[in-house]
């Protein structure tokens, strides 16, 4: 495996080639019984290649829903969002899972690992979305166990390893297919601050060692002092933004 | 061939995952697999008793005998034939011919009560009277207590099926039937078939004992081969001294159990499909808990690019093989509970008791996976649509 930033030379319409993610005017509510509460307001962002952006804000504030947006795990009510040329809202559902399959890497707060599969098994899932043989596929596993530092824990299930180091593994996940954009929900929001500073630290590398381009939320400032940008949400709205 | 590999492996890693997970709902995957395990049990139960009647009437073999009854009688019980019509039945060609002559019996039919063993009531006993070749012409008669009536004398032999069925047919017990008393002699075997349900005895004592005077009820004929049947049935048709009917045994007895294996099956398959129905409901209660105790699991899976399809056919194989494993129990049961069980019922065609053992056979067994199969493939669809389905954003938070 190469760990390096894709680029598509597609351009997509109206979106600048430097910006990897471009999102216009996006709105999305929710249904709460007769109720609709809308969670993004009519929101603009863009994230250049590259950028290791960190987004900020209270609870409820949409954080999560924008990058399930970005990530293509949600579809916007209104409004467009782009990312590598690619408008999310126009591919069906089929197509939008082989998309994020191929361009994005997802890393969560609670690592959602299987918990019945070795952590090499766990990071070779998205490599079955692949047309890699067998045994590129286990080139590729220890490639990224060995970016995560984890490679002696290979054949360990996630109820014998630590919580930085199950984040690890979900970040080898993340990974392994190469992807173009990172994702991760309050990656260190379920570690302590030792085992957070080491993924963060890891994710710092993949941002300016691979070129990986890196959209985190977070709640902590800590977290987000290793960002390149900071951006901050408040009612569905983008209010400021910081470089650190 | 990569790519088929993969999407194979991608089958393979999700389903590892929902059976490996199946001990953490092991209670609901139980409930499951007990109730389907009930409905087969009651399927296979009930279809081997129509499988034992079925294999009770029928005739394993070459079937080269032939039964002659008046033309228009569709049992014994209605037919009739005088001595001089049985004399030429037995001179037609295409019957075998032994050291005594042509191999035909001309033969009685009558029933009469005798008290079940297991409930004491009535039944009604078919009591056959048979020609000198009547053991001859059936070749598969065997003695397996006593010996064989001696002609002329009220002496029966009675069928293994019979004597385990109803009260007084023990060797050397009397038995009175209307005024007269008849003496068992002998237990005979007829490789499970109908005749081990009759009781025998010389068809020349039968006819004064019933004021039949001369006449006869059918006879049956040894055929020099199957094939002969056309040649004897030709013969007898064309005879304008004869009306009678000539069919094969075999076709006769199929046709004489067809309804009660019939409604036999009718019933296993009614009551089954109702409990199968109660057994869908609980496969389809197992399923959706597994998927919602696999929500973010799936949603994950979801999230990395996995199709819907995997997720479907994982969520179906579990199902199926809880199903599967149900079936398998269910089937092992009703054969350890049921194979070989003996019973007799009335044969509504004949008005006689027929002794019969239930059978469980490998089709049966094969049967009952399907049906356990099909409840699991019917329980586990739309558990796994629904997982098809979740929600990814709102399913990766759940749990």
């Amino acid at each position: 495996m190469t760990i390096e930033t894709r680029t598509s030379g597609r351009t997509g319409t109206g979106i600048e080639s430097d910006n990897l993610v471009s999102v216009e005017g996006v709105e999305k509510t929710f249904r709460r019984g007769s109720e609709e509460i809308r969670v993004l307001a009519g929101l603009n962002l863009r994230v250049p290649r590259g950028e290791f952006l960190a987004m900020m804000g209270p609870s409820g504030s949409g954080k999560t829903t924008l990058l399930n947006l970005i990530g293509g795990l949600d579809r916007p009510t209104r409004g467009s969002v782009a990312v590598g040329g690619d408008r999310l809202e126009t591919l069906s559902s089929r197509r939008l899972a082989a998309w994020r399959a191929q361009h994005v890497g997802l890393v969560f707060q609670f690592y959602n690992l299987l918990s019945v599969l070795s952590a090499a098994a766990n990071v070779e899932l998205p490599l079955l979305l692949t047309n890699l043989s067998r045994s590129e596929r286990k080139r590729h596993v220890a490639t990224a166990l060995e970016v995560v530092g984890l490679s002696h824990r290979a054949n360990h299930f996630p109820r014998t390893l630590s919580g930085g180091e199950q984040q690890r593994v979900g970040i080898a996940r993340a990974i392994v297919s190469d992807p173009t954009l990172l994702l991760c929900d309050e990656p260190t929001g379920d570690l302590d601050r030792k085992s957070g500073d080491e993924i963060l630290a890891l994710l710092q590398a993949l941002n300016t060692q691979h070129g990986k381009t890196i959209i985190m939320v977070t709640h902590d400032p800590h977290a987000s002092a290793r960002a390149s940008r900071t951006v901050h949400l408040e009612k569905g709205q983008l209010m400021t933004e910081a470089a650190p | 061939m990569t790519a088929l590999t993969n999407w194979l492996s991608q089958v393979w890693s999700v389903t590892l995952f929902a059976l490996r997970t199946l001990p953490q709902r092991r209670g609901a995957s139980l409930a499951t697999i007990v109730g389907i395990a009930g409905v087969v049990a009651v399927l296979v139960g009930v279809l081997s008793i129509a499988e034992g009647f079925r294999a009770a009437m029928s005739i394993t073999g070459p079937d080269d005998i032939a039964l002659v009854l008046r033309s228009g009688a569709d049992t014994e019980m209605t037919s009739g034939l005088g001595r001089e019509e049985a004399r030429l039945i037995s001179d037609a060609p295409g019957i075998a011919h032994g050291a005594d002559g042509a191999v035909a019996s001309a033969e009685l039919f009558v029933i009469i009560n005798l008290p079940k063993r297991t409930t004491g009531t009535d039944a009604n006993v078919p009591l056959r009277g048979i020609g000198p070749a009547g053991v001859q012409v059936r070749g598969n008669v065997t003695m397996v207590e006593g010996r064989a009536f001696e002609r002329g004398r009220n002496e029966v032999i009675v069928g293994a099926g019979a004597a385990r069925a109803f009260a007084g047919l023990d060797m050397g017990k009397t038995v009175r039937v209307g005024q007269n008393d008849w003496t068992v002699v002998g237990i005979f075997t007829a490789e499970g078939g109908a005749s081990e349900s009759e009781i025998w005895t010389d068809a020349a004592v039968l006819q004064p004992a019933y004021q039949r005077g001369d006449s006869f009820q059918s006879v049956y004929a040894k055929l020099a081969s199957p094939d002969s049947f056309t040649a004897f049935k030709d013969a007898l048709t064309a005879d304008p001294r004869l009306k009678v009917k000539v069919v094969r045994q075999g076709e006769y007895l199929e046709e004489q159990s067809t309804m009660l294996t019939e409604f036999i099956r009718g019933i296993g398959v009614f009551v089954a499909g109702l409990m199968a129905l109660g057994a869908i409901f609980g496969a389809l209660n197992t399923m959706y808990s597994a998927v919602a105790g696999r929500t973010r699991e799936i949603a994950t899976l979801r999230a990395l690019g996995f199709g819907p399809f995997p997720i479907i056919l994982s969520v179906m194989i579990e199902s199926v093989t809880l199903a599967v494993i149900g079936g398998a129990v269910g089937a092992a049961l009703a054969y350890v509970a049921f194979n070989g069980f003996t019973a007799s019922t009335i044969n509504w065609q004949t008005f006689s008791q027929i002794a019969f053992a239930f059978a469980v056979t490998p089709e049966l067994l094969v049967t009952a996976i399907i049906w356990a199969a099909a409840i699991g493939l019917v329980g586990g669809l739309f558990p796994a649509i629904r997982a098809a389905r979740l929600p990814i954003a709102s399913a990766l938070r759940e749990g």
